[in-house]
């Protein structure tokens, strides 16, 4: 049988890096084809090419047997290709009907939309696949795991049989995870094809049909799931052995350094995002903070690290009052940022490292005495710092936007790790980084604790969380579920925990922070 | 490596030439830098021939010909040219025969007269080049907030009030008190004016594009009503009283070249933006707001502050722009005193990429044009508005590199066109 | 200053949420209301105002409209407290909308001032309201075209300016107005587009991109008007279009002159009002736009060319503008000024983000700044102890309140401003 999609040779190049290098791939009728590697292995820019997003610079793509060319996702589309982005592609203000519609209208008198029409197909695509959502409901207020089901719809509108989905379980809970691949396997036992493209080494294991495992932009191996073994592919997919666990003592916890108390915060729209958080975090202990995105941990860290006001509560760090601390007090009271879009928020990308290094320590002896800038006591402490994170540069004077993602973090790690602190809100802290990173950064938020440093981490990754943490808080929809102990929690547990179940046992040692 | 952040990486590579610089040798560092505008300007001023050639109805009525007499109607075209570029640079750096004769009569006879006229072209570009230097500085520190200040001419005009008021009211001041205080006033008055588009900008989040602009029309109405009314001089034009010898900056050459010690001043307050821009922390937080406003805030900076506190600065520089004008050149305000100073200012940022030593450079050159356009306006008939039609195109070819280098068909320019000072209107 | 200390941040937060500064900025024109007008009026003093205008098709006539000044300066002051109050306990859901409204309650208490003990003609000068609103709501649709697709069109002021000399040459030359309109559109639809390829093509900065716009239009026009229209005068004398009473509806009182009495080009505005709201809510291309204004990657993985939809929005956002600079000329007395168009195209845009980037809304908005401006100038006729710069000044600040009131809530297009980068 002729297989329904074949990647030959596919070659892609960006400047000073080789991101596609010869890679073939075929995808049969029917089949789950799971797409593994880490981040930066090359899996979006391949799917990207095959989506008509990039141009591939050799190599040739075959749909059923024949060579095609795709100029454009319009080319993509009109050979029945389909993908759901990683980031979703839908437009927050406008309802599920026109987010579907678009670019594909009903329309009725010429030009003019037909949004009943519309509608009434999605709603009995809906029905067929078991894809629940309101056709007249606005993108912005639906829940992500509801967002996605748009985004399938949107393919499944325009007939696709051939499936990309981008890192589909990033935003979903353990649970949501389940229902979601129930969707794959119906898809798929209706005639369509499906890409899978993950870095989650348990999502291969309980979905693919087969795996093919890239790196640095190469086909590293192709296999199945029964022929192989987690830590296999883990080896295939970073190229050595890979230690999955974190090694770390037991922790020895100390007197509480931030202390948390009925905190409500309202996101940028005015809806309330955290309601009501009590939450302490002691010295020398990691707390995690579980939960799927956008379910306010983003806001909760904001409000501790003074970077939105709370509407009510009160955030105390070593017994001081800082709920409407700014984030210079923050820093002030010896407490240490790393910002969940280290791009976004945590560097100036124009900036030099030297700069970046004392970010947010310019106003300070020795950087600076009074308002005048000290340049000997900077291009020092860039110096120094740069040789102790290893921060891979060719001078203390390149712009950081030259860096990779995992040495920007490190510029972050050793401006936040480098001073006296004793509390440490780290969010998301290797999101996006490669596995040799991700090991260093764990290394280092490990050590701190050790060192008696009060550390709060924000992961949307439950493996790190359950890897780093001594005590986990799941939270789901601005409240805190539960706080267990790491060694008491179970991915199942959590999992129903970041769905919103608050299960009857775990209740009794949930509500108390732990005094 | 994301694509996101290569696109961001893109973006950003160019924005510091300063930092970037030090990496590259020195040779390649002023290409780099110089290269872009010298070859704007010229493709301006090239294309700016066919505006002359339309201006003189004469010969635009000739142009009817050219395919029968080709001959004649090119060799008119080209001696209007050669007469309208010839009056540009003899008005703007004047004569070198002449020089050179001055200078010999002056050192054979003693007698100046002949050296002073020559240098009459020299003496406009410096005198001209003054007020530029300062509002281009003032454009110039609010793009390295990400602040658009468009204002800067109503912000001159207030500042020249200001200063004007000071250096007429109060009389019998030794010079030593009097001109520094006029001085202040200018630039004081300007920090108010534009504060208020930064205050609005910092708590309500209104554009300071739109609020500049909106402030330029009040100050402009404000102005003529003091001139019409308050400070208005006794006679039937709307001028203001003459200000007192002792707000004058200090005149620096004789009778009849104008230059002042204005000029100085503005090299002075260049190194001084400068050196708080970079070596200050103000200015670290000013840059930093400027590149990445959510970093500044992460790092604990107040964006609200920062705005305000660079758009006053930048208010402050305007101000200085229009009252070096009044105290060095004029000294007494007109309604129409400022011939578009504020709104030149933004080409010489862009041309002087938001750095001092280029504004100053930028500011030279525009000087140059502006005392050769008016000779050209004399000798060959051609409005002065044609150095507006020159700015134009000299910030669409500094902002977009890629044209300049369709155009010259020259890689070495560096793409660079896609700094952002575009943040939406609302925050 | 210690944390936890009662700062500047924790005031601001606790007691002066939005709303509140909102009710208290209500309260406060409620006050400017009584101590600006009230104290200056007498006793018993009556405005009269004319609503019969004697020029173009006469309608209906209707009785005057005499109210005591007093009272009713003290009324309209009594409906801002009252919206002031309300604002500050309950909160309304439109704080914006409101805005406006009290904007108008203002101006209106100040024409009762203005007019105690005189007679004023009401509708002249709402009909000349609607006569200048029109470039205004010219350039709002100008910038609702190209900022839905996410391209700021910083540019309205320089391409009403260039339409507006080249409608004034083509049409003197041909003596027609006609061919001056056409004239308009093309010099619009160029400039346009000429911003577009720098934008798009080019990815100039939009703002910078526009002032360059500006600044040679400026220059090039004053260039021009020097050099030619100084020699030939023939060239800037053009015939203008007469106002057209539509039958029946222009003889309606008040309504017929403001509406339907009056030249084509205000025709034109009110019909693109009209279309533009169609399209952008209700066709095919308007969710095309407004999806590559949100989000262009979504609207590119659909296979919308993101880049035509930008393009050809631009262009026709020149067109309305050049339409708009027509109106400077032919629409009014046929003769080109230098800087006529005296930043009407920037407060376009204010009107634009005042009505939400919506077509309708920014029509009204055109209206509030219409009406300001027409007071400015009504006002010298009833000798208002006020000097005129000050008068002149009016629609500028207007502008100013009406931005800094508002801008924080209005959400503009996600995209707008930022080139769209294809990898």
């Amino acid at each position: 049988m002729t297989p329904v999609l074949e990647l030959r040779n596919i070659t892609k190049r960006f400047p000073g890096v080789l991101a596609n290098d010869h890679i073939n791939l075929t995808l049969e009728e029917g089949e789950i084809h799971a797409l593994l590697g880490e981040n930066g292995a090359g899996k979006t820019t391949l799917m990207n090419i095959l989506y008509g997003l990039y141009k591939a610079d050799e190599g040739e793509i075959l749909v059923r047997g024949k060579p095609v060319e795709i100029r454009s996702p319009s080319d993509a589309i009109a050979l029945g290709i389909g993908m759901v982005h990683q980031h979703f592609m839908l437009v927050p203000v406008m309802t599920v009907t026109e987010n579907i519609m678009l670019g594909a209208e009903v329309t009725k008198f010429g030009p003019f939309l037909d949004r009943a029409a519309a509608a009434q197909r999605i709603r009995e695509l809906s029905r067929t696949y078991g894809l629940e959502v309101d056709p007249e409901a606005y993108i912005k207020d639906l829940p992500v795991g509801v967002q996605q089901r748009v985004e399938i719809l949107k393919l499944l509108y325009r007939k696709a049989d051939i499936l990309i989905l981008d890192e589909p379980t990033a935003v979903l809970t353990p649970q949501e995870v389940e229902e979601l691949f129930e969707v794959i396997r119906s898809l798929v036992a209706k005639g369509n094809s499906v890409i899978f493209i993950t870095h989650k080494l348990k999502e291969v294991m309980a979905i693919a049909d087969r795996v093919t495992v890239l790196r640095r932009g190469r086909v590293v191996g192709t296999t199945r799931p029964e022929e192989t073994t987690e830590e296999e592919l883990a080896a295939m997919m970073v190229g050595r052995e890979v230690s999955l666990v974190v090694e770390k003592k037991p922790a020895r916890p100390g007197d509480v350094v931030l202390s948390v108390r009925d905190l409500h915060v309202r996101d940028e729209r005015g809806e309330p995002a955290v309601r009501g958080v009590d939450l302490d975090v002691r010295a020398g202990e990691i707390v995690g903070i579980a939960g799927v995105q956008g379910n306010g941990q983003t806001e909760l860290v904001e409000a501790i690290t003074g970077l939105r006001e709370p509407e009510k509560g009160t955030i105390h760090i070593k017994g001081v009052d800082v709920t409407w601390a700014s984030s210079r007090q923050f820093f002030e009271q010896g407490a240490a940022h790393v910002p969940e879009d280290r791009q976004r928020d945590g560097l100036v990308l124009s900036y030099p490292v030297r700069d970046n290094l004392i970010l947010n320590m310019y106003y300070k002896p020795p950087f600076a005495i009074g308002f005048r800038i000290q340049e000997k006591p900077i291009e020092e402490n860039a110096r120094r710092l740069v040789q102790e994170f290893d921060i891979r540069t060719p001078d203390i004077y390149t712009p950081v936007a030259n860096l990779s993602g995992g040495n920007q973090q490190k510029v972050i790690v050793a401006r936040e790790f480098s001073r006296p602190i004793d509390l440490l809100v780290a969010s998301q802290p290797t999101r996006g980084l490669d596995v040799g990173s991700i090991e260093y950064i764990h290394k280092r938020l490990v050590a701190k604790r050790d060192e008696g440093c009060a550390v709060l981490l924000v992961s949307s990754e439950l493996d790190e969380i359950m890897a780093l943490s001594d005590r986990i808080a799941v939270m789901y929809e601005g409240e805190i579920m539960a706080v267990i102990p790491a060694e008491e929690a179970t991915r199942e547990q959590l999992g129903l925990l970041m769905a919103g179940v608050r299960p009857e046992e775990t209740s009794e040692k949930a509500q108390a922070p732990a005094a | 490596m994301s694509t996101q952040e290569k696109k961001r990486q893109e973006h950003n590579k160019e924005q510091q030439p300063a930092e970037a610089a030090k990496t590259l040798p020195w040779w390649r560092v002023v290409l780099d830098v110089a290269l872009l505008p010298f070859l704007a300007i010229i493709t301006a001023l090239a294309l700016s021939s066919i505006f002359i050639i339309i201006s003189d109805t004469e010969l635009l009525a000739l142009w009817r010909h050219v395919f029968s007499e080709p001959g004649v109607v090119l060799s008119a075209s080209l001696k209007k040219l050669e007469l309208s570029y010839g009056a540009l640079i003899s008005g703007g750096l004047g004569n070198p025969s002449a020089i050179w004769d001055g200078l010999r009569t002056w050192i054979q006879t003693g007698d100046s007269t002949k050296l002073i006229t020559s240098l009459e072209g020299i003496d406009r570009t410096l005198v001209y080049s003054t007020p530029y230097i300062f509002a281009g500085l003032a454009v110039a520190l609010g793009f390295r907030c990400g602040l658009f200040n468009i204002g800067v001419e109503g912000q001159l005009f207030v500042g020249a009030m200001a200063a004007t008021y000071i250096g007429y009211s109060i009389k019998g001041l030794p010079m030593l008190i009097h001109l520094p205080l006029a001085l202040t006033a200018g630039a004081l008055a300007g920090a108010i004016w534009s504060a208020i588009a930064g205050l609005l900008k910092a708590y309500t989040g209104a554009h300071e594009v739109v609020t500049t602009i909106m402030l330029n029309y009040v100050a402009f109405r404000l102005s003529d009503y003091m001139l019409t009314g308050p400070m208005k001089r006794s006679g039937f034009n709307p001028v203001s009283p003459p200000v007192e010898k002792s707000a004058w900056l200090p005149k620096l050459a004789p009778d009849p070249l104008r230059f002042h010690a204005g000029f100085f001043l503005a090299l002075i307050v260049a190194y001084f933006v400068y050196w708080f821009l970079w070596k200050s922390t103000w200015g670290f937080e000013i840059r930093t707001v400027g590149a990445n406003p959510n970093a500044a805030r992460y790092a604990g900076m107040s964006i609200a502050k920062n705005f305000i506190l660079a758009m006053a600065v930048s208010g402050a520089l305007a101000g200085l722009s229009g009252t070096s004008e009044i105290l060095g050149v004029n000294h007494f305000m007109a309604q129409a005193f400022s011939s578009g100073y504020g709104f030149d200012s933004i080409a010489l940022a862009l041309l002087g990429k938001s750095h001092p030593l280029g504004v100053v450079l930028a500011s030279l050159l525009w000087g140059f044009l502006r005392a050769g356009a008016t000779r050209m306006q004399s000798a060959a008939d051609i409005p002065i508005d044609i150095v507006q039609i020159i700015q134009g195109m000299v910030i669409v070819f500094v902002a977009a590199p890629a044209l300049v280098r369709m155009i010259w068909r020259i890689r070495a320019i560096a793409e660079e066109g896609e700094t952002i000072f575009t943040r939406g209107w609302g925050t | 200053m210690a944390p936890g200390t009662l700062d500047w941040a924790t005031i601001r937060h606790r007691y002066l949420r939005r709303e509140q500064v909102l009710g208290i900025v209500y309260l406060l024109f409620a006050i400017a209301i009584w101590t600006l007008f009230l104290p200056h009026v007498e006793a018993g003093a009556k405005a009269k105002f004319g609503l019969n205008v004697v020029t173009g098709v006469k309608p209906i006539p209707v009785p005057d409209l005499v109210v005591p000044a007093r009272e009713t300066i003290l009324l309209l002051g009594f409906i801002a407290a009252f919206m002031g109050g309300w604002q500050l306990s309950r909160g309304f859901k439109e704080p914006q909308a409101l805005l406006a409204v009290l904007l108008v309650i203002f101006l209106l208490a100040f024409l009762v001032w203005a007019t105690a003990g005189k007679s004023f003609n009401l509708t002249g000068m709402l009909a000349s309201t609607v006569l200048r609103a029109t470039p205004i709501a010219f350039g709002a649709l100008s910038g609702v075209w190209c900022e839905r697709t996410a391209v700021i069109n910083i540019a309205i002021e320089g391409m009403m300016l260039s339409s507006a000399f080249t409608s004034v040459v083509i049409a003197s030359a041909t003596g027609s107005p006609y061919w001056g309109l056409l004239a308009a559109i093309v010099t619009g639809a160029v400039l346009g587009l000429v911003l577009a390829v720098l934008a798009i093509r080019f990815r100039v900065d939009q703002i910078i991109a526009g002032t360059a716009i500006n600044i040679f239009a400026i220059g090039l026009t004053s260039f021009l008007s020097h050099s030619w229209l100084s020699v030939r005068q023939d060239l800037n004398a053009a015939p203008n279009f007469k106002p057209i009473p539509i039958p029946l509806l222009a003889k309606i009182p008040v309504l017929g002159p403001m509406f339907f009495d009056v030249n084509l080009i205000v025709y034109i505005m009110f019909a693109l009002v009209i279309i533009t709201h169609i399209i952008l809510f209700h066709t095919r291309w308007g969710l095309r736009m407004r999806a590559v204004g949100e989000h262009p990657k979504a609207a590119d993985t659909l296979g919308i060319n993101v880049y035509l939809t930008r393009y050809i929005s631009v262009t026709i956002g020149g067109i309305i503008a050049g339409i708009g600079g027509a109106y400077f000329t032919l629409g009014s007395v046929g003769r080109f000024d230098e800087v006529m168009t005296a930043g009407k195209g920037f407060i376009g845009l204010a009107a634009m983000i005042f009505g939400k980037w919506t077509p309708i809304g920014g029509f009204i908005a055109s209206f509030i700044f219409g009406l300001a401006d027409a007071l400015q100038v009504k006002m010298a006729i009833l000798r208002v102890p006020i000097p005129s710069e000050f008068l002149l000044m009016a629609p500028y600040l207007v502008t100013i309140i009406v931005l800094s009131g508002v801008v924080g809530r209005a959400v503009p297009p996600a995209a707008d401003g930022q080139p769209y980068v294809k990898e």
